[in-house]
């Protein structure tokens, strides 16, 4: 088998002293959803910073597309192909929606005028309040606005930490559509969530962390029929 | 007649004098507010690199002045002031090398760059003094008037009289194009908007890859050319002296949070809306009381000028008290 586009194995690591990763291993392949659940204080965040360079990592390592990039920062991550989500604080509130995507593009040299007509076609609500300022529109239009800013550069991997936080279900369900609709045109998306029972309806594969572990790993649908997980997880 | 006269009083003795006053303390709150949205604290130095700056402008006028170049009837200190701009920026640039930038690596605490600024402050205020002295100096050469009372006399037949003088026209036409080229810079340009995307979210610019030393250095170098384009008309319209600038502070300061810290258009507005209560209130209004028919006992003045400053307290406490963000919502103190 070929290796994964993404892989991140045995990961290591945490803030202080205490390891919050005991050796956590996330793989991703080409357009596929990859969604992390887990109970709080698992470190799904974590294990999502850790593979994009926010995170020193004791041990393990991190490689895109087969290139080690381990060592990186997370700026030379972006480069390389990594669009990243922040969970909040993920546009520029007084500036325009526009001005968000532009700022998205900031490291492209070439005419970036394409990207943002297919990200206002992902997201024909927010191409309607271009000109508004981000931080006066709607919780979900946020969200729409913070990932198309990480859509400008291209990445090939995609990843978004609790995307749906905050916002209502139904929000949460045009969220997840589009959410499908980027990985169709063959960007990997990796997604930590609260709403793991949504998620992983929509996930390719599904990775289940307990304490910095993996717990359980398998498709989506699978973890969802799972007995064990539905019990311990998703509440009966 | 008698509003008539009345109303070129008012122009001549409030309005005038507050709208370049106001235009000198917006170009500074401009400056305090940039570097407030873009470094983070309150920049206590902003004073005396207006007059480091200023200082440096007459230099330079003189020494032009020495080899015989003028504008005619322009100030010779247009000449000097983009020269000024550069050396001040080089020495502003400097002390972020040598003092905030190894505070900021630390990510220390706003205050500690507040009270480092301090140190800054005493140190170029001091240098001023070492370069130019303490005395009061006039530098505005060229005309003095654009309209003298007498010339207004005789072409309107009104007993008021109205003067506009040279510095003040520049004053205002100077800060309306300033204003114009760097709103334009921000909301226009590529290097502007990172510098307002930096502004409104650290972490997120430095995910999309914007260099934070190169916004910090274009930051320091445009508040530097706004402070010293504001000391020079400052010191062009009222004549030079350091500890003036550093007593300026503070209305400016109530300008900028006024208006609403971060945020630039609020610095505009806070500049003028200090400028005109200051003037207003200081201003004896009898003998415009007595045009309008009245017979007033005393001066009508509400707080004499040596009070000015209180103002700025008074404005500075009513904002704190009622609308912490300021007028145009800026980040809160």
């Amino acid at each position: 088998m070929a290796e994964p586009y993404l892989s991140a194995t045995a990961m290591r690591g945490g803030y202080g002293k205490a390891d919050i990763l005991n050796g956590c291993t996330l793989t991703v392949e080409r357009g596929q959803i990859a969604v992390i659940v887990g109970p709080n204080g698992a470190g799904k965040s974590t294990a999502m910073k850790a593979v994009f360079g926010m995170l020193h990592l004791r041990e393990g390592q991190v490689a895109l597309a087969g290139e080690d990039i381990t060592h990186l920062s997370p700026q030379e991550r972006v480069r390389k192909g990594m669009g990243f989500v922040p969970q909040t604080h993920n546009i520029f509130p007084t500036m325009t929606v526009e001005e968000n995507l532009e700022m998205g593009a900031f490291i492209r040299e070439d005419d970036f005028k394409d990207t943002m007509a297919q990200v206002y076609e992902l997201f024909p609500a927010v191409a309607d309040k271009r000109k508004q300022n981000a931080g006066e529109l709607s919780g979900g239009q946020r969200q729409q606005v913070a990932v198309g800013r990480a859509l400008m550069t291209k990445p090939s991997l995609l990843m978004l930490d609790e995307p749906t936080a905050g916002v209502s279900p139904i929000v949460m369900d045009e969220l997840f559509d589009r959410i499908i609709e980027v990985a169709r045109t063959g960007i990997s998306i990796l997604m930590v969530e609260q709403n793991a029972r949504q998620a992983l309806e929509i996930a390719d594969i599904g990775y289940v962390l307990v304490q910095g572990a993996n717990r359980y790993t398998d498709s989506g649908q699978a973890l969802l029929a799972d007995p064990e997980v539905r019990r311990t997880f998703l509440g009966g | 007649m008698d509003i008539l006269n009345a109303l070129v009083a008012i122009l001549n003795f409030v309005v005038i004098p507050a709208a370049s006053y106001g235009a000198q303390l917006a170009l500074g709150a401009l400056g305090v507010t940039l570097i407030y949205g873009i470094l983070r604290f309150s920049n206590f130095a902003h004073g005396d690199t207006m007059a480091f700056g200023a200082a440096l402008v007459i230099l330079i006028t003189w020494g032009l002045q020495a080899i015989g170049i003028s504008l005619g009837p322009l100030p010779t200190a247009l000449i000097a002031l983009p020269f000024g701009i550069a050396l001040t920026a080089i020495f502003i640039l400097g002390t972020d090398r040598v003092v905030y930038r190894f505070y900021r690596s630390k990510r220390s605490a706003p205050i500690i760059l507040v009270m480092a600024s301090v140190g800054v402050m005493f140190i170029m205020n001091g240098l001023t003094r070492l370069i130019i002295g303490v005395d009061e100096i006039r530098f505005d050469d060229g005309a003095r008037f654009l309209i003298s009372v007498q010339q207004f006399r005789a072409w309107t037949g009104l007993t008021e009289g109205l003067s506009l003088r040279v510095s003040q026209a520049l004053t205002l036409v100077v800060t309306a194009l300033t204003c114009w080229a760097l709103f334009r810079f921000l909301n226009r340009s590529r290097a502007g908007k990172a510098m307002r995307a930096y502004s409104d979210n650290e972490d997120l610019a430095l995910l999309s890859g914007i260099d934070p030393e190169r916004v910090v250095r274009l930051t320091w170098i445009i508040a530097t050319a706004l402070a010293v384009t504001a000391g020079t008309l400052y010191g062009l319209d009222k004549s030079f002296k350091v500890f003036n600038y550093f007593q300026i502070l503070l209305p400016i300061f109530a300008a900028a949070i006024v208006g609403g810290l971060g945020n630039p258009l609020g610095a505009v507005a806070g500049g003028f809306i200090v400028a005109f209560s200051e003037v207003a209130v200081t201003y004896p209004w009898r003998k415009i009381a007595t045009y309008l028919g009245f017979e007033p006992q005393g001066l009508l003045q509400l707080l004499s000028t040596e009070y000015k400053f209180a103002v700025s307290f008074v404005i500075l406490i009513v904002v704190l008290l009622f609308r912490p963000t300021g007028l145009f919502r800026g980040k809160s103190v």
